[in-house]
């Protein structure tokens, strides 16, 4: 790989930390505009003005805004999130294992969906306009258009209680066997691939189809290729920069947006997570699920950077 | 005809027949499904319980902040899960009376200030450790501190000393309180080894089930233990499951796709279409829980006695129970008290919507204008739907109610208990003194209506030193009369709890206290064979 690349992707990371630490300041400000602090929050209706200012002594609370976010700071970065004021626990301790369901979800959908989106979008392009396209686009469409909810409640009606096929809550502890697991997933991870199919596969047939018209595909074609193959050999390389993106803004999708599915098959993610804490006004791990979240989607985000770069020539020698 | 059918369905008790097959047999003899059923039920009963088995149940009102401390019990899922692996001191029984467990006796001296209870022998933890005088004293210790979070905190603070000599606990109150034993069986006061000081949260109870997983928020788990002291009633099913399912659609998909045995909270506006689900039981049954519509009585307009005769007169109860809870629940009679409570007088007039009467008060107090009536969403189901019904029955009496729907997170910190006029809920406690004291009393945190009378207080406080049953029930009755009839409590109706089993479940005894047999479905139940 030559210089340049590493330049570029050097500068994409330094960027995508810069934005990260934008965004904790922002999260940190946000939470401080909050009427109240941390130590009214703790202590309730039960606070005196005399075991506030103990709790806020003990707490710091005391010190500069600018000294508590270098603190709150220093301690993410060295991977202490806190402590949780509803329950007293480990805030890191407690996110991992919710993170890694949240992840295991996600993957999942994601190892589905999208090789079924991309597949589904070139078999699109290459039967453009006939009846297979527009099957494609409409039944992709309409899953996309229905409310997750809803499919979520349409597929536990018939896969859970009519046919009972598989299970329609999916609880998952540590130290359950993969296969069972699995099969605990498959409801939520179908309803999240019919959610983001669409937006993939509609991507990658309008890039696609972007790059048919150019000349060299008519080169191609009048050389001889079959159809799949022009496809596959050079338009589809050529399309692949905005398919990535597509591809990783869905991912980050799957990460952080999947709330309301947990919440249906009762799945112990990072949203369930966080709705109950938000309601709980546990400042802490709002912070924190808050900071992940956003280090999920500027990560992704700098992937697709970086994706796209590597993919395009005019962008790895700019002028 | 019977005598067939009986034979039937012990025939199916014994296991020697199926229940399918005992169903279509008894519908071929012509007998409804529900009456069939119902015989099966009664024949199971009679056969005992089974023992054996997971028993698993999918509830509401569980969250990933919930600790295993039974101080900070207050959702439905700590509450159903501490019957689990915790022991009480005493219990209430599904009839109402005191239920002995830990405490096997309970005493009073004449003045009921000073109490005893002797603690039974040979009750275990599940550590191995045996249950001593010690840790019932440790435990109340620990929920009578001032400094603790204890949802109990507030009768415990009437505990003045403590003490343990021989098998026996002495309790000596600041103040004489007949309801003492009640107040004991408050779902906090899990009895565990020294009181939880040396863990609050270790988990370590003398319950029919040990803790086998504690996932707060997602699924709690117990294994039968086996030196239980009385395993012939209870812990019947080999583990017991607890999962968290928050929204309503997934738990009765759940019992219905026979993933849980059992829920919680059936909406009432989806009861009719559960009920025709096969294998599907609704268990509904009366308690102490009702919703209400509650006005500030030192608070312009609703100081003046007759707007709120006025609104009280206004409200169509019979409408409300038929559409808000779909007939699951009965009428309110604007005092927090109905038949699930002891000492409860059936013989107070059932006040009834009469808009005439109603606009003659409303003339009388003088007020002029709209009046404004808040609500939201969590004030109780259908709460929203409840406030505009009420808007059209005050109408009709010439009263404008102005409605305002207000967002459900911060209701309970920024509405209820501060503005004058709102809808709330009441989930009920086990005594009338209890429910009193808690919202009712000039000096209470809760009162929620601002009934601020030195009289009433008195009667309260009377009430509570009186151990003759008679009198208390007389002063009882007199209470009730006076917060109907000057209160600002609009007491519309007393909910049902709703609760659903589905095939197989033996051993469900209606229990009026609260939902879920009081929070011991899971162990008083039983997979039939």
């Amino acid at each position: 790989m030559s210089s340049p690349i590493l330049k570029l992707i050097a500068q994409r990371i330094a960027l995508g930390i810069l934005l990260l630490l934008a965004v904790s300041v922002l999260i940190f400000a946000g939470t401080q505009i909050l009427p109240g602090d941390v130590a009214q929050s703790i202590l309730g209706q039960s606070a005196t003005p005399e075991s506030l200012a103990n709790l806020r002594a003990e707490l710091g609370l005391n010190d500069p805004a600018y000294v508590r976010y270098f603190n709150w700071l220093g301690g993410i970065l060295t991977g202490d999130l806190g402590t949780a004021l509803s329950s007293g626990q480990d805030i890191a301790t407690s996110i991992s294992g919710r993170l890694w369901n949240t992840l295991f979800l996600a993957f999942w959908a994601a190892a589905v969906s999208i090789p079924l989106a991309i597949g589904l979008g070139l078999l699109a392009v290459r039967y453009r306009n006939g009846w297979v396209d527009k099957l494609i686009s409409g039944l992709a469409l309409a899953s996309t258009s229905f409310p997750e909810f809803f499919i979520g409640y349409l597929l536990v009606y018939f896969f859970a209680v009519k046919w009972q096929i598989f299970p329609g809550i999916s609880t998952v502890y540590d130290g359950m066997p993969f296969m069972d697991r699995m099969q605990a997933i498959a409801l939520p991870a179908a309803v999240l691939t019919l959610v983001v199919l669409a937006h993939m596969m509609r991507m990658t047939r309008a890039a696609i189809l972007n790059v048919m018209q150019s000349a060299y595909i008519e080169t191609a074609e009048l050389k001889g290729l079959s159809a799949i193959d022009v496809i596959r050999r050079h338009a589809f390389p050529n399309a692949i920069a905005p398919i990535i993106n597509v591809v990783m803004l869905n991912l980050a999708f799957l990460i952080v947006g999947v709330v309301v599915v947990e919440v249906i098959f009762v799945y112990p993610g990072m949203g369930q997570y966080l709705v109950d804490h938000v309601s709980k006004r546990d400042v802490p791990v709002v912070q924190a699920v808050g900071l992940i979240f956003a280090a999920v989607y500027i990560t992704l985000n700098i992937v697709a950077d970086i994706g796209a770069i590597v993919a395009n020539p005019r962008l790895r020698h700019p002028k | 005809m019977s005598n067939e059918l009986d034979f039937l369905s012990r025939r199916v008790a014994q296991g020697r027949l199926s229940r399918r097959e005992f169903l279509g047999r008894a519908t071929a003899l012509g007998v409804s499904a529900t009456f069939a059923n119902s015989l099966l039920a009664g024949a199971a009963r009679a056969e005992g319980p089974v023992k054996g088995g997971i028993l698993k149940a999918g509830l509401v009102g569980g969250e990933s902040t919930n600790s295993l401390d039974p101080a900070l019990f207050m959702t439905q899922v700590p509450f159903a899960f501490g019957k689990m692996w915790g022991e009480m001191i005493v219990e209430l029984s599904p009839e109402g009376d005191l239920e002995p467990r830990i405490a096997e006796e309970i005493g009073s001296s004449d003045d009921a200030k000073v109490w005893t209870l002797k603690i039974r022998d040979g009750i275990e933890f599940h550590n191995g450790k045996t249950v001593t005088p010690e840790d019932v004293v440790a435990t109340l210790e620990r929920h009578s501190d001032e400094n603790s979070k204890s949802g109990a905190l507030g009768y415990m603070k009437g505990i003045e000393s403590l003490k343990a000599s021989g098998r026996e606990v002495v309790i000596t109150l600041k103040e004489p309180n007949a309801d003492l034993p009640y107040l004991l069986s408050d779902y906090h006061l899990v009895v565990q080894p020294n009181g939880g000081k040396d863990g609050a949260d270790a988990g370590i109870g003398a319950g029919p089930y040990k803790i086998a997983v504690n996932e707060p928020g997602v699924r709690h788990g117990g294994e039968r233990f086996a030196n239980y002291w009385q395993g012939d009633k209870m812990g019947h099913a080999d583990q017991v499951e607890i999962i968290v399912i928050n929204d309503a659609t997934a738990r009765t998909a759940a019992l219905q796709g026979g993933q849980v045995n059992m829920i919680n909270r059936v909406e009432p506006k989806i009861v009719d279409l559960i009920k025709r689900l096969p294998g599907v039981t609704i268990r509904n049954h009366s308690g102490p829980g009702h919703y209400v519509f509650i006005a500030h009585c030192n608070t312009a307009p609703f100081d003046n006695n007759d707007l709120r005769m006025a609104l009280k007169l206004a409200m169509d109860r019979e409408e409300m129970v038929d559409k808000i809870l779909r007939g699951y629940g009965t009428v309110g009679n604007d005092f927090p008290i109905n038949s699930a409570y002891p000492l409860f007088s059936d013989d107070i007039e059932q006040r009834t919507f009469d808009p005439e009467k109603a606009a003659f008060h409303y003339k009388k107090s003088g007020h002029d204008g709209t009046v404004l009536l808040r609500t939201s969403d969590v004030a109780f189901p259908g709460a929203v739907d409840a406030a505009q019904l009420y808007q059209q029955s005050c109408a009709k009496a010439g009263i404008k109610v102005e409605v305002k729907r207000e967002p459900g997170d911060g209701y309970w910190s920024e509405v209820w208990n501060k503005q004058p006029f709102c809808t709330s809920y009441w989930g009920g406690r086990s005594t009338q003194d209890q429910m009193y004291s808690t919202a009712y009393l000039s000096t209470a945190d809760w009162n929620d209506t601002r009934f601020l009378r030195p009289d009433f207080d008195k009667m309260v406080i009377a009430a509570r030193a009186e151990l003759d049953n008679e009198k208390r029930k007389a002063l009882y009755r007199d209470m009730a009369v006076i917060v109907r009839d000057e209160g600002g409590l609009i007491l519309p109706m007393f909910n049902d709890f709703i609760d659903a089993t589905g095939d197989g479940v033996g051993g469900w005894v209606d229990d009026p206290h609260q939902e879920l047999m009081n929070g011991y479905a899971l162990a008083k139940c039983w997979l039939e064979a």
